[in-house]
């Protein structure tokens, strides 16, 4: 038993590289920012120690609770959007487009779904910047060559549609990724259970509801978690649509704290924003996890 | 491969409306990269005449050179190969070392490691960026590539720590125990034994590692003040809303973004599927 032992723990050299790095430059400045946020602090200078004072601040500022209310949005449109139309087309795609016209058209189909996924989203954002933009864009232009000018908009500029405008934007960015990972997970399930439900007389609905859902659940709790947490942190299109405007209307938690630290020269403040959003984002991903492992023991499934 | 259960026979007019539907919805997720095309190759007069929906008459690259030049595209691509490429390779690396000690190894607390490793990864940016700012600017090395390098090599590897140390918890134990019965040490078990035989999975995590710090926006951002420093998505995010006025040169610039970005996809397809579904279900 000692003699194992030890033969295991010189495996223990291989880490230390990997613990020395996460701990220099991913733990100590996550407690570095954990400690900002208890003070106030311009950046340059001493940081003076003010307790919960960003904290209590924060519950007053209206910005803030507007970029919480933005976060959900984003969630609604990165995750729980995509994964909803997500499962019906992977399975269209799989089980009808793959199985009565052919594999190719299931895959180059997918394939379109998934192509804004491997964009860099900034670079989406500038293509639909463009597309966008209230006079020179193609979407207005097309409006109003159709005879439509009563539907142009100025889609990104204007305070009562932004929000609107980006979350369509976030869905179509996000809609290839549950297609794929749904797609394959399809792959694993036994085609003679959806031909003993077909047999049995089930319609389309009837065995996307009692044979697709439920056997790729570990893919739809996956696809939820990490299309959550993505939506949680999402900065980049806010930066390049919006910049949080017009009037802090699209402004998220993540730009939010962004201003304060290089724009306002509020590290501080900017400190506090993104440790309650850190917080937000390890609790949701600990109780998914939790949910998914006990989902995943009471049907007996094991994701291989 | 299943064989058609013949009900496409017996539901012909089912058949060309879920088809139908689907064109029309892939259509219309193609318009973006559609228009991206004709508009890059258009004047700004014919731009002007035509508007952003009509095909070019002919194929002018006039904006895309301008802009290329304007911006010295080049740069900023080298600047985003060199980044990816590095990182890549790096975050490769250090997930094998951390997975050969947590899965082979079965290192104590491994469970812990690995949630802990994942929750780094998880962690916004944003609660590590101005520590991370602070340090680089202390240590000399703010604007330039090497902080953006070596933190994504930490961040991804927290992700390829934990996916690889599934894969080589089920790595065949007998070759192991061959290797050792040879006299191999641990180095040599790894670099000659362990590393060959999971190539495979290490092409799928280098794909990824290229492609995911390839579109990296926020630290790059930060630590990328001067252009000349500057990644593609960084770059064309900056001038956004700055240069970008008029609408051939956005388009130009689009397409320079989105080039790369396709180039990658048709490339690593086929290894992009299968990363993606093995992170998935681990």
């Amino acid at each position: 038993m000692h003699k194992r032992r030890s033969v295991k723990e010189n495996y223990a050299v291989f880490l230390i590289p990997g613990i020395v790095l996460f701990a220099a430059l991913i733990v100590m400045p996550f407690i570095a920012n954990i400690a900002f946020s208890f003070t106030r602090w311009t950046g340059v200078g001493e940081p003076s120690w003010i307790g919960l004072e960003n904290y209590i601040r924060l519950l007053d500022d209206d910005v803030f609770w507007m970029s919480f209310r933005n976060i959900l949005a984003m969630i609604f449109s990165m995750a729980v959007v995509p994964t909803v139309i997500g499962l019906v087309l992977a399975a269209v795609l799989f089980d009808y487009v793959g199985r009565h016209v052919g594999q190719r058209s299931a895959s180059a189909f997918r394939a379109i779904f998934y192509l804004p996924q491997v964009l860099p989203i900034a670079i989406a954002g500038i293509v639909w910047g463009w597309i966008l933009h209230p006079t020179t864009g193609a979407l207005n232009t097309a409006l109003r060559g159709v005879g439509l000018d009563d539907l142009a908009r100025n889609w990104l500029g204007d305070s009562s549609i932004a929000l609107i405008s980006v979350m369509f934007v976030m869905i179509w960015f996000q809609l290839g990724y549950p297609v794929v990972i749904f797609m394959a997970g399809l792959q694993r399930v036994d085609p003679s259970i959806y031909e003993a439900a077909e047999l049995d007389g089930a319609n389309w609905f009837q065995r996307f509801r009692h044979v697709t859902v439920p056997q790729i659940r570990p893919e739809i709790y996956v696809v939820v978690l990490t299309s959550t947490i993505y939506a949680l942190k999402v900065f980049g299109p806010i930066y390049v649509l919006t910049r949080g405007g017009p009037a802090n209307s699209t402004n998220v938690p993540s730009y939010f704290a962004y201003q304060n630290f290089f724009e306002r020269a509020n590290v501080g403040y900017g400190a506090s924003i993104s440790t309650i959003l850190a917080v937000i984002v390890i609790v949701f991903a600990i109780v998914f996890l939790y949910a998914q492992r006990r989902s995943e023991a009471k049907s007996g499934l094991v994701s291989s | 491969m299943r064989r058609s259960t013949g009900r496409v026979g017996r539901r012909p007019a089912a058949r060309f409306v879920v088809l139908g539907l689907l064109i029309v919805a892939a259509a219309a997720f193609f318009v973006p990269f559609f228009l991206v095309g004709i508009n890059a190759f258009k004047s700004p007069a014919e731009y002007a005449v035509s508007g952003p929906l009509g095909l070019p008459g002919q194929l002018q690259i006039d904006s895309i050179i301008d802009f290329w030049q304007r911006t010295s595209f080049d740069q900023k691509l080298w600047n985003s190969l060199v980044i990816s490429t590095t990182v890549a390779v790096g975050a490769v690396a250090l997930s094998l070392l951390n997975a050969f000690a947590l899965g082979i190894g079965r290192v104590r607390g491994r469970n812990w490691l690995l949630v802990i490793f994942l929750m780094g990864n998880l962690l916004p940016q944003e609660a590590l960026a101005y520590p991370l700012y602070y340090l680089a600017r202390a240590v000399g090395v703010y604007d330039t590539a090497i902080p953006v390098i070596v933190i994504f090599i930490v961040i991804h590897s927290a992700f390829g720590t934990y996916l690889l140390t599934s894969v080589l918890a089920h790595f065949p134990s007998e070759i192991l125990e061959a290797a050792r019965v040879d006299g191999a040490g641990k180095w040599r078990q790894l670099v000659q034994v362990v590393t060959p035989i999971s190539l495979p999975t290490l092409m799928v995590l280098f794909v990824f590692f290229f492609i995911w710090t390839w579109n990296e926006f926020f630290l790059p951002l930060i630590f990328l003040a001067s252009s000349s420093n500057q990644t593609v998505p960084v770059a064309l995010g900056v001038l956004q809303g700055q240069h970008l006025t008029d609408a051939t040169t956005s388009s130009a610039a689009s397409l320079l973004g989105v080039l790369p970005a396709i180039i990658f996809f048709l490339i690593f397809q086929r290894t992009l599927v299968r990363g993606i579904t093995a992170g998935a279900v681990k």
